[in-house]
């Protein structure tokens, strides 16, 4: 998926005025917030698990080779074929000869945010096989031609009504008399016209939210069903994960578990947890034949000795963007790539470089909501802040706002020309601001007084009053 | 030429600061893989009793609209699927898997029920399957892939019906892997274990819930008490 | 450095670069709360800025410079409170981190960040008061501002005190604890996103019905002000401590005389 970073802006004004996009960012806070919420507090020992979590990742983190190759060394003994792709290129090549290897016509996919990082559909359509998405939300998505917006909702930004419209613009077999006016009858439709592919598929491609080391199993977890009708029914099973999936037990990962669905969606568990381990057995009747599973790098090695470690935690819950003001003013789209919200916005400069992403680590208020909410108790913020620091390191973010904040700390270093220049400049903008209290325009304050006003000083600084009461004149 | 998998081993090491193979990191490693800490069971199942861990159970599976039904011996069985087949209007057809426990059930009992034997066809509208164990914490079932229970019948058809013991109902999570455990060896699995926890469903479409998104659209689990004395 | 009136804990007050320029009120009100709890307050002057713009532009260095300087002003007194949660998070929680790695100052800020307190919880939680003796009649509404609440845990210290003001009735807003988009330096670099935040917060300011909206930071009420003030809601806006205090003789924030 190519990267719209660099239009960061365009994109998000774009997005504050679509007002399709705004009605379905505005059922967050009552939906997804509250219910994980709720979850959080049927559960008393919510908050130790985080700590859990947390540490689990570290440890793993700081053995991630060898419970790789301990991973591997399992998996391999149960018959899967383990892929190393140091690239997205990689990966890329070595699911496409897979897909070659089994005479790929039809390929069906589960839900995996790294499968768009690496930009596999297209690579596999180039190829002349038909990909189809099964994840209902990233079906909607796929046939607008769009990218997900949310790494667990990836629809969230259509409503019903445009959902009808692509069904009735896109299904060729769809009698134009059905009706289409309820949620249901829309699961219902997608859910015969999906079926014929998973019944079709020669190669079925799943995500992991796991890869578990004890036993070298892969783990998906869906609502629908249909990461396990795409990696049971097709003849070949391929996993592509990130190398940072990797938890040491099935122990680990039951206790990463009882976080993952409560801080998503607010369930006590999701509908579907799938440990796969492997292809069929002599003696199975059903499952895939050959189950490869592709272990992808692509830049996260080099995050591990560095002060973004902490960020490969992440178990991809999507709470942070749900809980995260700026991602509920203007979507996932806005954020230009595959990571929204603030995972997005400390990975994508972590992976693709801070120069071609440097508004996403600014885009926060470092209000701190989604480090509140993240169940691997990842510091966002403090990550988002390190972004910034290297950006400013290499001459960022403009001339413009260097010299802003250069003379602001040269003052502030200097206090006594600090009062003496804030005592002028506070008198000045306080006499023009006496009679109406506040500025409908300043010049340098544009951006402010585009939307609001600008309260106007009370004309004395708190300095030069309080050296007046010390000197015993009247307040 | 160095491998991939090479590089990228190398490239953590490195990330890692670590320059020369650490015995002691291979050991701690080790330890953690085989001692399988078990870090925390919920308060909600903790020295509860089986009574206590069914009613559990049940209320999470209902809360998520499957359909709990309970008999008193596995003889029951059959007439408890014919009932809850009729009162739903389902078709009186069945796919099973050859778990003993399944097939050696009186079905002549029912004689208006068809068993189909073996994995699921996309025509099937009914599965039953038999579940390793039960876990108490969130109404999750646990299933174990094989010529007993192929995985394509917990997907394909639109109903699900469950048989799980009252015996295999068990706290939490981890002690469902035990269980698993204690049948296929310390490490090894089948090639899918599934933890499910109720009927398909979707909100991706204007938020709302919807039911049988592409797996089962609804599911009915049986729990065979303990009063059933044997096998 | 001991209090010449024995007994009473020496405070010196740090003003906060937006009270200083933009609303001293503010800081008279503090003091007032402040000697009304026991203490004797002290204005060091070699005090600016707390170094936040710089520290979440990533200039360390600077940011780094004015941790020191507030650090050497502020030395000696018992405690160092500032009626801002933005600001005491930054001396208590960021200039540690700031100055782990300088062998000279890392003890000295992890000294100095144990004497740190935002007001509110200075009065509630260290001197222990429940009440005030101030009066407001009518409604007023509360905005959790993001540092005091997330990096503080100030969520009841400023409602308590409000429960204590004769005649006030205190209404929740929906999302109190959600940001209104100030961020500092954020509202400058991104005005539409940051104008939506406080759009959504303003809506939920005048649905609550208040007469009056309250918070403890200066940034968030200037921002919440200035839009209310376009948007032609008559919600007169105040630093939490100027009603505590009973200091109402000024016009509200972005208010005419």
């Amino acid at each position: 998926m190519k990267p719209t970073i660099e239009s960061f802006k365009q994109n998000a004004r774009v997005a504050l005025h679509d007002p399709q996009l705004q009605r379905a960012l505005a059922g967050l806070p009552t939906g997804l917030v509250a219910n994980r919420a709720a979850a959080r507090a049927r559960l008393p020992e919510f908050e130790d698990l985080r700590d859990i979590g947390r540490d689990i990742k570290d440890h793993t983190l700081a053995h991630l080779d060898l419970y790789l190759e301990e991973y591997e060394r399992k998996a391999t003994a149960a018959g899967a074929h383990v892929h190393w792709a140091a690239t997205a290129a990689e990966a890329r090549e070595i699911i496409l000869q897979i897909c070659r290897d089994a005479d790929a016509k039809i390929v069906t996919k589960g839900k995996s945010m790294i499968s768009e990082e690496i930009g596999l559909n297209s690579a596999l359509e180039s190829a002349g096989i038909e990909v189809v998405e099964t994840d209902l939300g990233e079906y909607l998505v796929q046939i607008r031609g769009e990218t997900p917006s949310h790494i667990i909702a990836p629809a969230i930004h259509l409503t019903q009504d445009q959902v009808e419209a692509d069904f009735r613009r896109l299904h060729k077999n769809l009698p134009q008399d059905r009706v289409l006016t309820e949620p249901a009858q829309l699961v219902g439709e997608a859910r015969q016209v999906l079926r014929e592919k998973f019944l079709a598929a020669d190669v079925g491609i799943t995500g992991a939210n796991f890869l578990i080391a004890e036993t070298g199993s892969s783990v998906i977890v869906t609502n629908e069903g249909n990461g396990d009708l795409t990696q049971s029914l097709a003849r070949v099973h391929v996993v592509v994960a990130s190398i940072e999936k990797v938890v040491p037990t099935r122990e680990d990962v039951s206790s990463i578990l009882r976080l993952l669905a409560r801080s998503a969606t607010g369930q006590e568990f999701s509908t579907y947890t799938t440990f796969s381990t492997g292809p069929r057995r002599p003696d199975d009747p059903d499952g895939p034949q050959a189950y490869h599973v592709v272990l992808l790098d692509n830049g996260r090695s080099e995050l591990l000795g560095t002060a973004f470690r902490e960020v490969l935690r992440c178990i991809r819950c999507g709470a942070c963007m749900n809980h995260c003001p700026v991602y509920s003013a203007i979507g996932g789209h806005a954020y230009g790539w595959v990571y929204p919200g603030p995972i997005g916005s400390v990975l994508t400069p972590s992976l693709i470089g801070v120069k071609h992403a440097a508004d996403l680590p600014n885009a926060s208020t470092f209000c701190g909501r989604c480090e509140q909410v993240c169940p691997m108790k990842i510091p966002l913020p403090k990550l988002m802040r390190h972004h910034r620091e290297t950006e400013f390191s290499l001459g960022g973010p403009s001339h413009r706002y260097r010299l802003g904040l250069k003379t602001w700390a040269w003052f502030a270093q200097r206090p006594k020309l600090y009062h003496v220049a804030t005592r002028l400049a506070t008198a000045a903008l306080g006499a023009f601001g006496r009679r109406r209290g506040a500025f409908r325009r300043l010049p340098f304050a544009g951006g402010w007084t585009r939307h609001r006003d600008f309260p106007a000083p009370q004309g004395r600084t708190f300095q030069q009053l309080w050296a007046e009461h010390k000197a015993g004149a009247p307040r | 030429m160095t491998s991939s998998r090479d590089a990228i081993l190398s490239k953590i090491r490195s990330g890692l600061g670590i320059t020369r193979d650490d015995p002691d990191r291979r050991t701690i490693v080790e330890r953690r893989l085989s001692s399988r800490t078990r870090h925390l069971t919920p308060a909600r199942v903790k020295e509860k009793s089986a009574e206590e861990l069914l009613k559990l159970f049940r209320g999470f599976l209902e809360r998520e609209s499957a359909t709990v039904v309970e008999v008193d011996k596995k003889q029951d069985i059959p007439a408890a699927i014919a009932d809850y087949l009729r009162s739903n209007n389902l078709p009186a057809r069945i796919r099973v898997g050859g778990d003993a426990m399944l097939t050696q059930l009186p079905w002549g009992s029912q004689p208006h029920l068809e068993m189909l034997l073996g994995r699921a066809q996309p025509s099937d509208e009914v599965g039953l399957t038999h579940a390793a164990a039960a876990v108490a914490e969130t109404g999750t079932l646990a299933f174990a892939s094989g010529p007993d229970n192929p995985v394509t019948l917990n997907f394909l058809p639109e109903t699900h019906i469950v048989v799980v013991e009252e015996r295999d109902l068990v706290p939490s999570y981890e002690d469902a892997w035990e269980s698993i455990r204690a049948r296929f060896g310390s490490e090894a699995m089948p090639r899918t274990v599934n933890f499910i926890s109720g009927p398909s469903r979707t909100g991706d479409i204007g938020g709302r819930l919807v039911m049988g998104a592409h797996g089962p659209r609804r599911m009915c689990v049986i729990v065979v008490r303990n009063s059933d004395p044997g096998p | 450095m001991s209090d010449p009136f024995s007994g009473r804990p020496r405070v010196g007050l740090f003003v906060t670069c937006l009270v200083d320029l933009m609303r001293p009120s503010v800081g008279f009100a503090a003091v007032k709360l402040l000697e009304q709890a026991g203490c004797s307050v002290d204005v060091p002057a070699a005090q600016t800025c707390c170094g936040q713009p710089a520290y979440n532009s990533g200039d360390k260095a600077d940011a780094a410079a004015l941790a020191r300087q507030t650090i050497a002003a502020f030395e000696g007194y018992d405690y160092v409170v500032a009626p801002s949660g933005s600001c005491a998070g930054m001396l208590k929680l960021h200039y540690p981190a700031l100055l782990a790695d300088d062998p000279k100052w890392s003890g000295k800020a992890k000294a100095f960040a144990e004497r740190v307190y935002e007001l509110i919880s200075f009065l509630v939680d260290v001197r222990g008061v429940e009440a005030v003796e101030a009066e407001y009649q009518g409604r007023a509404t509360y905005h959790d501002s993001c540092s005091g609440l997330r990096e503080l845990g100030i969520k009841d210290q400023p409602r308590r005190l409000l429960s204590s003001v004769k005649g006030l009735e205190l209404k929740e807003m929906a999302d109190s604890e959600v940001c209104c988009g100030f961020g500092g330096t954020f509202a400058i670099k991104f005005p539409d996103i940051s104008n939506a935040m406080v759009e959504k917060k303003t809506a939920n300011v005048a649905a609550a019905g208040p007469n009056l909206l309250l918070a403890g930071d200066l940034g968030c009420l200037m921002n919440m002000a200035g839009k209310l003030k376009r948007e032609g809601r008559k919600i007169a806006v105040r630093h939490v401590a100027e009603v505590l205090a009973g200091e109402l003789s000024d016009p509200p924030i972005a208010g005419s005389k």
